[in-house]
Protein backbone atom coordinates (compact mmCIF):
# COMPACT_ATOMS: atom_id res chain seq x y z
CA UNK A 1 0.00 0.00 0.00
CA UNK A 2 1.12 3.53 -0.49
CA UNK A 3 -1.74 5.49 1.06
CA UNK A 4 0.74 7.11 3.37
CA UNK A 5 1.74 9.30 0.43
CA UNK A 6 -1.72 10.84 0.59
CA UNK A 7 -1.39 11.73 4.23
CA UNK A 8 -1.01 15.44 5.00
CA UNK A 9 2.69 16.29 5.00
CA UNK A 10 2.76 18.43 8.11
CA UNK A 11 6.16 19.45 9.42
CA UNK A 12 5.46 17.86 12.74
CA UNK A 13 7.46 15.59 15.04
CA UNK A 14 5.57 12.60 13.69
CA UNK A 15 7.32 13.12 10.36
CA UNK A 16 10.78 13.04 11.84
CA UNK A 17 12.02 9.51 11.21
CA UNK A 18 14.07 9.41 14.42
CA UNK A 19 11.03 10.32 16.49
CA UNK A 20 8.76 7.95 14.60
CA UNK A 21 11.19 5.13 15.18
CA UNK A 22 11.43 6.01 18.85
CA UNK A 23 7.63 6.14 19.05
CA UNK A 24 7.21 2.78 17.36
CA UNK A 25 9.81 1.18 19.59
CA UNK A 26 8.25 2.50 22.79
CA UNK A 27 4.71 1.52 21.76
CA UNK A 28 5.81 -1.99 20.83
CA UNK A 29 7.64 -2.35 24.15
CA UNK A 30 4.53 -1.17 26.00
CA UNK A 31 2.44 -3.74 24.19
CA UNK A 32 4.91 -6.42 25.13
CA UNK A 33 5.71 -7.23 21.50
CA UNK A 34 9.39 -6.47 21.63
CA UNK A 35 12.20 -5.54 24.03
CA UNK A 36 15.09 -3.15 23.72
CA UNK A 37 17.41 -6.09 24.28
CA UNK A 38 15.84 -8.02 21.42
CA UNK A 39 16.42 -5.12 19.05
CA UNK A 40 20.02 -4.72 20.21
CA UNK A 41 20.52 -8.45 19.86
CA UNK A 42 19.26 -8.51 16.28
CA UNK A 43 21.50 -5.66 15.20
CA UNK A 44 24.43 -7.38 16.85
CA UNK A 45 23.58 -10.82 15.58
CA UNK A 46 23.51 -9.50 12.08
CA UNK A 47 26.95 -8.01 12.61
CA UNK A 48 28.50 -10.96 14.38
CA UNK A 49 26.67 -14.25 14.06
CA UNK A 50 25.00 -14.53 10.72
CA UNK A 51 27.85 -13.21 8.64
CA UNK A 52 30.71 -15.51 9.63
CA UNK A 53 28.58 -18.59 8.98
CA UNK A 54 29.52 -18.44 5.31
CA UNK A 55 33.21 -18.43 6.12
CA UNK A 56 32.74 -21.30 8.58
CA UNK A 57 31.19 -23.40 5.81
CA UNK A 58 34.15 -22.65 3.57
CA UNK A 59 36.58 -23.70 6.30
CA UNK A 60 34.70 -26.90 7.13
CA UNK A 61 34.62 -27.84 3.45
CA UNK A 62 38.37 -27.27 3.20
CA UNK A 63 38.97 -29.42 6.28
CA UNK A 64 36.99 -32.32 4.88
CA UNK A 65 37.81 -32.17 1.17
CA UNK A 66 41.49 -31.93 0.25
CA UNK A 67 40.67 -31.05 -3.37
CA UNK A 68 38.53 -28.16 -2.25
CA UNK A 69 41.24 -26.96 0.09
CA UNK A 70 43.76 -26.97 -2.75
CA UNK A 71 41.43 -24.92 -4.95
CA UNK A 72 40.67 -22.59 -2.06
CA UNK A 73 44.32 -21.82 -1.41
CA UNK A 74 45.04 -21.44 -5.13
CA UNK A 75 42.11 -19.14 -5.88
CA UNK A 76 40.04 -18.13 -2.88
CA UNK A 77 37.53 -16.05 -4.80
CA UNK A 78 36.50 -18.81 -7.19
CA UNK A 79 36.53 -21.60 -4.58
CA UNK A 80 34.36 -19.48 -2.29
CA UNK A 81 32.03 -18.74 -5.20
CA UNK A 82 31.61 -22.53 -5.62
CA UNK A 83 29.68 -22.45 -2.34
CA UNK A 84 27.58 -19.56 -3.58
CA UNK A 85 29.28 -16.74 -1.69
CA UNK A 86 30.29 -13.77 -3.78
CA UNK A 87 29.83 -10.08 -4.10
CA UNK A 88 32.93 -8.55 -2.60
CA UNK A 89 32.74 -5.59 -4.96
CA UNK A 90 35.42 -6.86 -7.29
CA UNK A 91 37.94 -7.54 -4.55
CA UNK A 92 39.82 -10.80 -4.58
CA UNK A 93 39.64 -13.03 -1.51
CA UNK A 94 42.92 -14.70 -0.62
CA UNK A 95 42.86 -17.56 1.89
CA UNK A 96 45.85 -18.09 4.16
CA UNK A 97 46.45 -21.47 5.74
CA UNK A 98 47.52 -21.74 9.36
CA UNK A 99 49.91 -24.59 10.07
CA UNK A 100 51.80 -25.76 13.15
CA UNK A 101 54.68 -23.54 11.97
CA UNK A 102 52.88 -20.47 10.62
CA UNK A 103 50.07 -18.39 12.08
CA UNK A 104 48.38 -15.76 9.91
CA UNK A 105 46.78 -12.58 11.18
CA UNK A 106 44.68 -10.19 9.11
CA UNK A 107 44.39 -6.45 9.57
CA UNK A 108 43.52 -3.45 7.47
CA UNK A 109 45.93 -0.74 8.48
CA UNK A 110 44.28 1.99 6.42
CA UNK A 111 40.62 1.47 7.19
CA UNK A 112 38.58 -1.66 7.66
CA UNK A 113 38.75 -3.72 4.47
CA UNK A 114 37.27 -7.09 5.25
CA UNK A 115 36.14 -10.19 3.32
CA UNK A 116 32.50 -9.58 4.14
CA UNK A 117 30.89 -12.14 1.80
CA UNK A 118 32.43 -14.81 4.02
CA UNK A 119 32.81 -13.03 7.36
CA UNK A 120 29.89 -10.64 7.47
CA UNK A 121 30.47 -7.32 9.14
CA UNK A 122 33.79 -6.54 10.79
CA UNK A 123 33.79 -6.42 14.57
CA UNK A 124 34.20 -3.05 16.24
CA UNK A 125 37.74 -3.77 17.40
CA UNK A 126 38.86 -4.59 13.86
CA UNK A 127 38.17 -0.96 12.98
CA UNK A 128 39.91 0.48 16.03
CA UNK A 129 43.06 2.53 15.65
CA UNK A 130 44.74 0.40 18.30
CA UNK A 131 44.24 -2.90 16.48
CA UNK A 132 45.13 -1.45 13.10
CA UNK A 133 48.39 -0.04 14.39
CA UNK A 134 49.46 -2.66 16.88
CA UNK A 135 48.65 -5.78 14.85
CA UNK A 136 51.56 -4.88 12.58
CA UNK A 137 53.99 -3.65 15.21
CA UNK A 138 53.50 -6.23 17.93
CA UNK A 139 51.24 -9.02 16.67
CA UNK A 140 52.35 -11.47 19.33
CA UNK A 141 51.32 -9.10 22.12
CA UNK A 142 48.00 -8.38 20.42
CA UNK A 143 47.27 -12.08 20.07
CA UNK A 144 48.10 -12.61 23.71
CA UNK A 145 45.50 -9.99 24.62
CA UNK A 146 42.99 -11.98 22.60
CA UNK A 147 43.95 -14.97 24.73
CA UNK A 148 46.02 -16.66 22.07
CA UNK A 149 49.53 -17.38 23.21
CA UNK A 150 51.68 -18.90 20.49
CA UNK A 151 55.03 -20.59 21.06
CA UNK A 152 58.03 -18.52 19.95
CA UNK A 153 58.72 -21.17 17.33
CA UNK A 154 55.55 -20.26 15.45
CA UNK A 155 56.06 -17.62 12.81
CA UNK A 156 53.38 -14.93 12.75
CA UNK A 157 52.58 -13.40 9.36
CA UNK A 158 50.50 -10.23 9.30
CA UNK A 159 48.49 -9.48 6.15
CA UNK A 160 47.23 -6.02 5.33
CA UNK A 161 43.88 -6.17 3.53
CA UNK A 162 43.07 -3.51 0.99
CA UNK A 163 40.42 -2.65 -1.53
CA UNK A 164 41.79 -5.16 -4.05
CA UNK A 165 42.67 -8.10 -1.82
CA UNK A 166 40.78 -9.26 1.25
CA UNK A 167 42.43 -11.91 3.36
CA UNK A 168 40.77 -14.72 5.27
CA UNK A 169 42.52 -17.22 7.50
CA UNK A 170 41.99 -20.96 7.19
CA UNK A 171 42.46 -22.05 10.80
CA UNK A 172 43.93 -25.42 11.73
CA UNK A 173 41.43 -28.20 12.19
CA UNK A 174 41.19 -28.92 15.93
CA UNK A 175 42.34 -32.34 17.18
CA UNK A 176 39.78 -35.06 17.95
CA UNK A 177 37.38 -33.96 15.25
CA UNK A 178 37.76 -36.88 12.84
CA UNK A 179 34.24 -38.10 13.69
CA UNK A 180 32.53 -34.76 12.97
CA UNK A 181 30.62 -33.93 9.83
CA UNK A 182 30.90 -30.71 7.88
CA UNK A 183 28.13 -28.83 9.68
CA UNK A 184 29.45 -29.86 13.08
CA UNK A 185 32.90 -28.72 12.06
CA UNK A 186 31.54 -25.39 10.82
CA UNK A 187 30.14 -24.77 14.28
CA UNK A 188 33.70 -24.78 15.64
CA UNK A 189 34.84 -22.00 13.30
CA UNK A 190 34.47 -18.55 14.81
CA UNK A 191 34.78 -15.24 13.10
CA UNK A 192 37.87 -14.51 15.17
CA UNK A 193 39.57 -17.70 14.02
CA UNK A 194 39.16 -16.57 10.41
CA UNK A 195 40.72 -13.19 11.19
CA UNK A 196 43.53 -14.98 12.97
CA UNK A 197 43.08 -13.74 16.53
CA UNK A 198 41.84 -17.12 17.76
CA UNK A 199 42.01 -20.81 16.97
CA UNK A 200 39.06 -22.88 15.90
CA UNK A 201 37.22 -24.18 18.97
CA UNK A 202 37.68 -27.64 20.41
CA UNK A 203 34.72 -29.95 19.88
CA UNK A 204 32.11 -29.41 22.61
CA UNK A 205 32.40 -32.90 24.05
CA UNK A 206 33.98 -35.87 22.37
CA UNK A 207 31.30 -38.18 23.81
CA UNK A 208 28.42 -36.18 22.35
CA UNK A 209 28.99 -37.30 18.79
CA UNK A 210 25.38 -38.42 18.46
CA UNK A 211 23.90 -35.27 19.92
CA UNK A 212 21.93 -33.73 17.07
CA UNK A 213 21.53 -30.39 18.83
CA UNK A 214 25.14 -29.55 18.26
CA UNK A 215 24.67 -29.24 14.52
CA UNK A 216 23.64 -25.77 13.35
CA UNK A 217 21.21 -27.24 10.86
CA UNK A 218 18.46 -24.73 11.55
CA UNK A 219 20.49 -21.64 10.93
CA UNK A 220 18.90 -19.36 8.40
CA UNK A 221 20.72 -19.41 5.12
CA UNK B 1 22.97 -18.62 -4.26
CA UNK B 2 19.58 -17.63 -2.88
CA UNK B 3 17.44 -15.82 -5.41
CA UNK B 4 15.40 -13.09 -3.78
CA UNK B 5 12.27 -15.21 -3.96
CA UNK B 6 13.76 -17.35 -1.18
CA UNK B 7 14.01 -14.32 1.04
CA UNK B 8 10.47 -13.33 0.19
CA UNK B 9 9.15 -16.72 1.22
CA UNK B 10 11.30 -17.29 4.24
CA UNK B 11 9.66 -17.20 7.64
CA UNK B 12 12.83 -16.21 9.41
CA UNK B 13 14.45 -12.94 8.61
CA UNK B 14 17.65 -13.00 6.70
CA UNK B 15 18.19 -9.40 5.69
CA UNK B 16 21.36 -10.36 3.86
CA UNK B 17 19.13 -11.97 1.24
CA UNK B 18 17.52 -8.67 0.32
CA UNK B 19 18.72 -8.10 -3.23
CA UNK B 20 18.68 -5.55 -5.99
CA UNK B 21 16.78 -2.39 -5.12
CA UNK B 22 15.96 -3.94 -1.76
CA UNK B 23 19.59 -4.58 -0.77
CA UNK B 24 20.77 -3.03 2.49
CA UNK B 25 23.04 -0.02 2.01
CA UNK B 26 26.67 -0.91 2.48
CA UNK B 27 30.00 0.80 2.21
CA UNK B 28 32.99 -1.44 1.82
CA UNK B 29 30.90 -4.35 3.01
CA UNK B 30 29.74 -2.75 6.19
CA UNK B 31 26.13 -1.97 6.83
CA UNK B 32 25.64 1.74 6.70
CA UNK B 33 23.46 3.36 9.31
CA UNK B 34 23.81 7.07 8.77
CA UNK B 35 21.95 7.77 12.00
CA UNK B 36 21.14 5.70 15.08
CA UNK B 37 17.42 5.52 14.34
CA UNK B 38 18.22 3.57 11.18
CA UNK B 39 19.85 0.78 13.18
CA UNK B 40 16.85 0.79 15.54
CA UNK B 41 14.40 0.57 12.65
CA UNK B 42 16.44 -2.29 11.21
CA UNK B 43 16.50 -4.13 14.55
CA UNK B 44 12.79 -3.58 15.20
CA UNK B 45 11.74 -5.06 11.86
CA UNK B 46 13.94 -8.12 12.30
CA UNK B 47 13.10 -8.67 15.98
CA UNK B 48 9.34 -8.38 15.36
CA UNK B 49 9.56 -11.00 12.66
CA UNK B 50 11.46 -13.32 14.95
CA UNK B 51 8.96 -12.86 17.75
CA UNK B 52 6.23 -13.93 15.34
CA UNK B 53 4.52 -10.59 14.75
CA UNK B 54 4.61 -11.18 10.99
CA UNK B 55 6.27 -13.47 8.48
CA UNK B 56 9.38 -12.00 6.87
CA UNK B 57 7.64 -12.37 3.53
CA UNK B 58 5.20 -9.65 4.56
CA UNK B 59 7.91 -7.19 5.50
CA UNK B 60 9.75 -7.99 2.28
CA UNK B 61 6.57 -7.27 0.30
CA UNK B 62 5.90 -4.04 2.16
CA UNK B 63 9.47 -2.85 1.59
CA UNK B 64 9.33 -3.78 -2.09
CA UNK B 65 6.10 -1.83 -2.53
CA UNK B 66 7.52 1.18 -0.75
CA UNK B 67 10.71 1.18 -2.82
CA UNK B 68 8.70 0.71 -6.01
CA UNK B 69 6.53 3.69 -5.07
CA UNK B 70 9.24 6.02 -3.79
CA UNK B 71 12.27 4.88 -5.75
CA UNK B 72 15.40 3.35 -4.35
CA UNK B 73 17.95 5.74 -2.97
CA UNK B 74 21.61 4.87 -2.78
CA UNK B 75 21.98 6.68 0.49
CA UNK B 76 21.13 5.12 3.83
CA UNK B 77 18.86 8.08 4.62
CA UNK B 78 16.66 7.29 1.63
CA UNK B 79 16.75 3.56 2.13
CA UNK B 80 15.80 3.58 5.79
CA UNK B 81 13.09 6.18 5.20
CA UNK B 82 11.50 3.55 2.91
CA UNK B 83 12.25 0.84 5.45
CA UNK B 84 10.55 2.78 8.23
CA UNK B 85 7.47 3.55 6.16
CA UNK B 86 7.27 -0.10 5.11
CA UNK B 87 7.39 -1.08 8.77
CA UNK B 88 4.70 1.44 9.75
CA UNK B 89 2.48 0.35 6.88
CA UNK B 90 2.83 -3.29 7.84
CA UNK B 91 2.14 -2.61 11.52
CA UNK B 92 -0.94 -0.60 10.55
CA UNK B 93 -2.20 -3.23 8.12
CA UNK B 94 -1.86 -5.90 10.74
CA UNK B 95 -3.62 -3.78 13.34
CA UNK B 96 -0.62 -3.73 15.66
CA UNK B 97 -0.25 0.06 15.76
CA UNK B 98 -2.28 2.90 14.30
CA UNK B 99 -0.84 5.96 12.54
CA UNK B 100 -2.53 8.20 15.11
CA UNK B 101 -0.95 6.28 17.95
CA UNK B 102 2.50 6.62 16.38
CA UNK B 103 2.02 10.34 15.70
CA UNK B 104 0.90 11.00 19.26
CA UNK B 105 3.81 9.10 20.75
CA UNK B 106 6.28 10.82 18.40
CA UNK B 107 5.03 14.18 19.64
CA UNK B 108 5.53 13.03 23.23
CA UNK B 109 9.02 11.81 22.40
CA UNK B 110 9.82 15.16 20.80
CA UNK B 111 8.88 16.94 23.99
CA UNK B 112 10.75 14.50 26.22
CA UNK B 113 13.76 14.17 23.99
CA UNK B 114 14.72 17.81 23.59
CA UNK B 115 17.45 17.52 26.23
CA UNK B 116 19.26 14.44 24.98
CA UNK B 117 19.94 14.83 21.33
CA UNK B 118 20.07 11.27 20.09
CA UNK B 119 19.09 12.51 16.68
CA UNK B 120 22.29 14.46 16.42
CA UNK B 121 24.40 11.52 17.46
CA UNK B 122 25.67 10.83 14.01
CA UNK B 123 27.50 7.56 13.48
CA UNK B 124 28.86 8.00 10.02
CA UNK B 125 32.40 8.94 11.02
CA UNK B 126 34.32 6.33 9.04
CA UNK B 127 31.77 5.36 6.43
CA UNK B 128 33.21 7.16 3.49
CA UNK B 129 36.85 6.28 3.51
CA UNK B 130 38.62 6.32 0.23
CA UNK B 131 41.25 3.74 -0.23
Amino acid sequence: MSEHAAQPAARAPEHDPALRTMAIESLLIEKGLISTDAIDARVQAYEQDIGPLNGAKVVARAWTQPDYKRRLLENGTSAIAELGFSGSQGAEIVVLENTPQVHNLVVCTLCSCYPWPVLGLPPRWYKSDAYRARAVIEPRAVLKEFGLELPESVEIRVWDSNSDIRYMVLPQRPPNTAHLGESELAALVSRDSMIGVAKAAAPPDSVSSDNPTSAPADSPS
Amino acid sequence: MNPSIDAAQATNANPSDLRGDLALPRANGELVFAQPWQARAFGIAVALNESGAYPWRDFHTSLAREIAAQGSGEAADHYYARWLTALETLLTERGILSPAEIAARAAQCAAADSHHDSRLDNHNHDRHHRH
